[in-house]
């Protein structure tokens, strides 16, 4: 289990969690209507336990949360996001490969 | 260096892939699928399938594909989450190049299936995810009371403005012809859906921002007049065909001009010992149901072949 590392955030307590965290942090905007979403799902996941220490991986229901998607402009899920320091530092839309999502977090661990 | 060689290796978690492991696993073969992300293709961008046999009511392409994933599993498919770098031979064997390791086989399946083709106009890359789309059933409900374009005149392009009506006040389907290509059924309902405008033979030429980067406006002429048209709205989405994934094969097996590979009726490539199923083969029907015969067909030839080769 990721644990503590893989967290589900609302537009309640997205700053908070999001972007006043002290580690960078991917945020995987998805719902339920979306089988791409259920298809990357696992992946991300996975990162999180791979990146335990590293990276905090937040999952966000866009279904119940407009707020947050409608902020940053999200027209499309899955979209992924890289927050370091309360900024978008990169993202991903689409499923995509592991590889390319690696390649993005790397860039800000 | 790799272990001991698989009896089949699957490059593909779609129906053909999923389907050729089925067969595969019921024949006692050594199999491994590989798949990018997890299993589904394209099925999963699907909302919902009413043209595969077997569901009267119709069924989600989430669920069917997570059906045939199930059914894999029930008989011990292998599937595994790899993305392969490229493929050749080892002598009588297949090398299947993975990121991190190299896999031998006797026998590999190519069903990597396809992706959406980029018409390329301006604006379409850039906006991708901020109002440009491929995928109507992940991103239709960000458009509610919004209007849309669909730009595309086959089964998967009308099936998907159908869709969108469920959300859009309003969409615009462009097509380049004066007729549609979609199946008559679906041409039934998409011209008498009150949502709906058809552009007939027309092309985009544009898609254009807002100070915000999202989508706001397409620009797009009227082939017959020459006339170019602005016409706002709020997303834009294409379905204009599909390319093969193929990249990664390099010239190991023999491919048409667009890049999908060339079979037989048996669905052997040019390179023995491997078969290409479903999507990502030169044919004329891309659907679940032919995808699925294509993936039963492969794994039964690469059975034959193991035990008259090996």
């Amino acid at each position: 289990m990721a644990g503590d590392n893989l967290v589900h955030v609302t537009d309640g307590d997205f700053e908070s969690k999001v972007l006043k965290a002290d580690k960078p942090v991917l945020v995987d905007f998805w719902a339920a209507w979306c089988g791409p979403c259920k298809a990357i799902g696992p992946t991300v996941e996975e990162l999180a336990e791979e990146y335990l220490g590293q990276l905090t991986v937040a999952k966000m229901d866009v279904d119940g949360n407009p707020q947050t998607p409608g902020k940053y402009g999200i027209r499309a899920i899955p979209t992924l996001m890289l927050f370091k320091g309360g900024q978008v530092a990169d993202q991903i839309t689409g499923a995509v490969a592991k590889s390319q999502i690696v390649e993005a977090i790397k860039k800000v661990i | 260096m790799p272990d001991t060689p698989l009896d089949l290796i699957i490059i593909g978690g779609g129906p053909a892939g999923l389907t050729a492991g089925l067969y595969a696993s019921r024949a006692r073969l050594q199999t491994r699928l590989l798949e990018q992300i997890s299993p589904g293709g394209q099925v999963l961008t699907t909302d919902w399938v009413d043209n595969y046999p077997g569901f009267p009511e119709g069924v989600s392409g989430f669920e069917l594909v997570d059906r045939m994933r199930r059914q894999c599993e029930r008989f011990g498919l292998e599937i595994v989450s790899e993305e392969v770098t490229s493929v050749g031979r080892a002598g009588n064997l297949i090398r299947v190049v993975l990121t991190e390791k190299d896999l031998l086989a006797k026998t590999l399946i190519i069903a990597s299936g396809a992706q959406p083709v980029k018409l390329g106009v301006p604006g379409e890359m850039d906006l991708t995810g901020r109002g440009v789309s491929y995928c109507a059933t992940c991103d239709g409900p960000f458009y509610r009371d919004l209007e849309v374009g669909v730009v595309g005149g086959g089964d998967t392009a009308v099936e998907e403005a159908l869709f969108l009506t469920r959300f859009a006040s309003k969409v615009h389907l462009f097509h380049r012809r004066d007729q549609l290509r979609a199946t008559g059924i679906l041409r039934e309902k998409i011209l008498s859906e009150p949502k709906v405008t058809v552009h007939w033979s027309t092309v985009l030429t544009g898609v254009w921002p807002n100070e915000q980067g999202l989508v706001s406006a397409l620009t797009y002429k009227d082939l017959k007049t020459g006339d170019e048209t602005r016409l706002p709205l709020s997303g834009v989405f294409f379905f204009v065909g599909q390319k093969p994934i193929t990249d990664y094969l390099g010239d190991f097996v023999a491919l048409d001009q667009a890049g999908f590979v060339k079979t037989d009726l048996e669905l052997a490539t040019s390179q023995p010992g491997v078969w290409a199923a479903g999507d990502v083969r030169v044919k004329r029907l891309r659907q679940i149901s032919t995808a699925v015969g294509d993936g039963a067909t492969a794994a039964f030839n690469a059975e034959k072949y193991i035990e008259d080769k090996f």
